[in-house]
């Protein structure tokens, strides 16, 4: 197996534990990662993403290739755009529809929304919902990833061995509710992402 | 065998660790401050001497004298501060060492966090040291104890130079063995330290004629590799990460001979067969074309491709994408680049001190015809950024005090300098008292938020001196005004920006207030 996932958001937003639970996960199952992260001055409220990249195979470049993601996870919509010449003919965007506004020229919603349709596989959503109706705002990174599991290339038996590995230090009950956001996301797209 | 996800960096700290360190100094730098981070926080790492430094000089100069009784030592810092330890890394090749030393370069091609693209590989060269450019993270942790060895064996400091995609990217690292800290030893040959002319000149020629010997040693090296190919119409050198790429861009293997280049100085017999072989020859490396310079020369072969003829950019980051266009294939991008989607810069977090005394700032020189605002580099250099507008300069560290006085010097009033706390121990001091001895017409602003935020909150070296300081280099007492950065003391902090500005003299304004991020994280603890 081989995904490439590209994780997008602002600087702030929780996109390194997204990464942190796929990577652990993976390292689980024996797979080859890698996995850049933005650290330094763009975390300060700028755009920031991550490139993860797992395999059966060896892993050559740090970098995903334009035209080359199997899935956007993005945790902002227009960060979600940005990256779209990496995405594959066939590659999916999983994207919380919840403009973050920190800029005076941020695009009408309108016009992303207009956007994002003119995609082929997009799964667009309000994630924030999601996770206050099941009690866990404080996790609506890892409901995003819930909603995007089906696309990443791994089981959501693998992925909740990630959650609990990444999340353990700080407890039990950090550990339970992040469970619980991961389910609540995979249960928004029912019966994974279809066309 | 047990693995583990770790950053470049991460990898980098757990070699050094396990390669007997006894001490890491550093001061922070985006790509590079997760190594020293990782080895202040490595339970395998509580005998190791981890504080950061006041700069980058000060750890090279700690590091060498820990290497002069014999133990092992690593120093770190981004690019930009081998220009600031370079008088100390330099002599030091000179004077040659006893423990092993070992200085980390993180460059930063593309600029993700710094104001130039610089390559320390030059710095290598210079100093006639062996280098080292990890081509993975597994190997970045397997080169660091044959770096101290080799360090050791050659009694020179070893360059171990990464770039930012090595640094900030994850993988699975295989841990080897541990290997105990060297004990303290007597240097030999003790007048070597002494670079008095005539010893100076004894050393360097020693230096020189070691170089043949560092040449076999990396056409020897296991790091560095000829690889053969079926098609000999092209030949790829390929350096550090940049070997990746171009594996990338050939799944099923490639067809070309190539050579890779993770240890320097240049394997030339390696260079000298792949040149020989191949009609024409690609070189890749992220950063500054070192290499493709020195095969081209002055007179320029022209079989060769690189950033200097245009086969790749002349700036900016190699990437698996102009790897795939050098290489002669196609990119396969399906959708065009987004119309709408805007820039998203980074700016100072909500509730930040330094926006306070921007906005202080900004009314009380808008009273002046031509004030100018000299600054620094940290997280207030995004005053330059609307909506503040704030800052005329950001150069290097400690600049903005220095450049303030020479332009009041020439006539300039007001001549502002901001400068973070952390910026300000680091290079800022000296220039302060070049300004007191002249009694220069300048308001320096001393925005102090207890720590060294840019890079992620480490400890800051003047915390709670900085009054002492100034008042030592000179500075009267009654022209250093403390004031606490808020909304409430907004009238405080403008009238006593007003005054200063009109004194004639050097003044230090120190509004103090706990950066947010580090008081956010300081009570989320205590929860």
């Amino acid at each position: 197996m081989k995904c490439d996932i590209i994780l997008s958001g602002v600087g702030g937003q929780g996109i390194l534990s997204i990464a942190a639970v796929i990577g652990e996960a993976a390292l689980a199952e024996g797979l080859e990662i890698k996995q850049t992260e933005v650290h330094g001055m763009s975390q300060r409220g700028g755009d920031v993403q991550s490139n993860l990249r797992i395999s059966s195979e060896k892993v050559d470049s740090d970098l995903i290739s334009l035209g080359g993601a199997d899935v956007i996870i993005s945790l902002e919509p227009m960060e979600a755009l940005r990256y779209i010449p990496y995405l594959g003919k066939d590659g999916w965007i999983v994207t919380s529809n919840a403009p973050f506004v920190n800029i005076t020229n941020y695009p009408e919603e309108e016009l992303l929304k207009e956007e994002l349709a003119t995609l082929p596989n997009v799964f667009s959503f309000d994630v924030e919902a999601i996770a206050r109706e099941a009690g866990v705002l404080r996790s609506v990174n890892i409901v995003l990833l819930g909603a995007a599991s089906s696309a990443v290339g791994l089981t959501a038996e693998a992925l909740e061995i990630g959650i609990k590995r990444v999340f353990s230090p700080k407890g039990d009950e950090i550990v339970d509710m992040n469970i619980k956001a991961f389910r609540a996301g995979a249960e928004a797209v029912k019966g994974g992402l279809k066309k | 065998m047990e693995k583990l996800l770790l950053l470049g960096d991460e990898a980098i700290a757990l070699g050094a660790i396990r390669a007997g360190i006894s001490g890491v100094y550093a001061y922070p730098g985006t790509p590079s401050t997760e190594i020293t981070a990782y080895i202040q926080n490595s339970k395998e790492a509580t005998s190791v001497y981890s504080n950061w430094c006041t700069n980058e000089k000060t750890a090279m100069e700690a590091a060498l004298g820990m290497s002069y009784v014999g133990k092992r030592a690593l120093v770190c810092m981004k690019h930009v501060g081998m220009n600031v330890c370079a008088d100390a890394f330099i002599n030091s090749a000179v004077s040659g060492i006893n423990g092993g030393l070992v200085v980390l370069a993180a460059d930063d091609p593309s600029m993700h966090s710094s104001q130039n693209e610089q390559d320390s590989r030059f710095y290598g060269k210079f100093a006639m040291v062996p280098m080292l450019e990890p081509s993975s993270q597994q190997e970045a942790y397997d080169m660091m104890n044959y770096a101290f060895e080799l360090s050791e064996e050659l009694r020179t400091p070893v360059l171990f130079r990464i770039t930012t995609r090595m640094a900030h990217s994850r993988a699975a690292i295989t841990l080897g063995e541990s290997r105990p800290q060297n004990d303290m030893k007597p240097t030999d040959d003790p007048r070597r330290w002494v670079l008095l002319p005539a010893i100076a000149r004894r050393r360097y020629n020693e230096v020189l004629g070691q170089q043949p010997g560092i040449i076999k040693i990396s056409e020897e090296s296991n790091f560095n590799l000829y690889r053969d190919g079926s098609d000999h119409s092209l030949g790829v050198i390929a350096s550090g990460i940049a070997w990746n790429y171009f594996n990338e861009a050939f799944p099923e293997g490639s067809p070309y001979p190539a050579v890779k280049v993770s240890q320097y100085p240049l394997p030339k017999s390696l260079i000298a067969k792949l040149m020989k072989e191949c009609d024409r020859v690609l070189v890749l490396e992220d950063g500054q074309p070192f290499i493709e310079e020195q095969l081209r020369g002055l007179l320029d072969d022209k079989n060769i491709d690189g950033r200097l003829n245009g086969k790749l950019p002349r700036a900016g980051e190699l990437t698996p994408d102009n790897t795939r266009v050098a290489l002669g294939f196609d990119i396969n991008q399906h959708f065009e680049e987004s119309k709408i989607v805007v820039q998203r810069p980074p700016s100072m977090c909500a509730g930040c001190g330094h926006r306070d005394v921007y906005e202080s700032l900004n009314k009380i020189i808008a009273e002046y015809d031509n004030a100018k605002v000299f600054s620094d580099i940290g997280c207030y250099t995004l005053g330059a950024l609307p909506p503040f507008n704030a800052i005329d300069s950001c150069i290097d560290m400690g600049a903005s005090i220095t450049m303030a006085k020479g332009a009041s010097d020439a006539g300039q009033h007001p001549a502002v300098s901001v400068i973070g706390d952390s910026t300000f121990t680091h290079s800022g001091m000296t220039g302060l008292l070049d300004a007191v001895n002249t009694k220069s017409k300048i308001t320096v602003i001393l925005s102090d938020n207890l720590t060294t935020a840019m890079t992620g909150g480490q400890d800051s070296a003047g915390t709670y001196k900085f009054e002492a300081i100034c008042q030592g280099l000179g500075v009267e007492p009654e022209h250093i005004r403390v004031v606490v950065p808020i909304a409430k003391n907004k009238e405080e902090i403008e009238n006593i920006l007003r005054e200063e500005i009109n004194y004639d003299g050097v003044s230090v304004v120190i509004p103090r207030r706990e950066c947010i991020q580090t008081l956010k994280r300081s009570l989320k603890k205590k929860k």
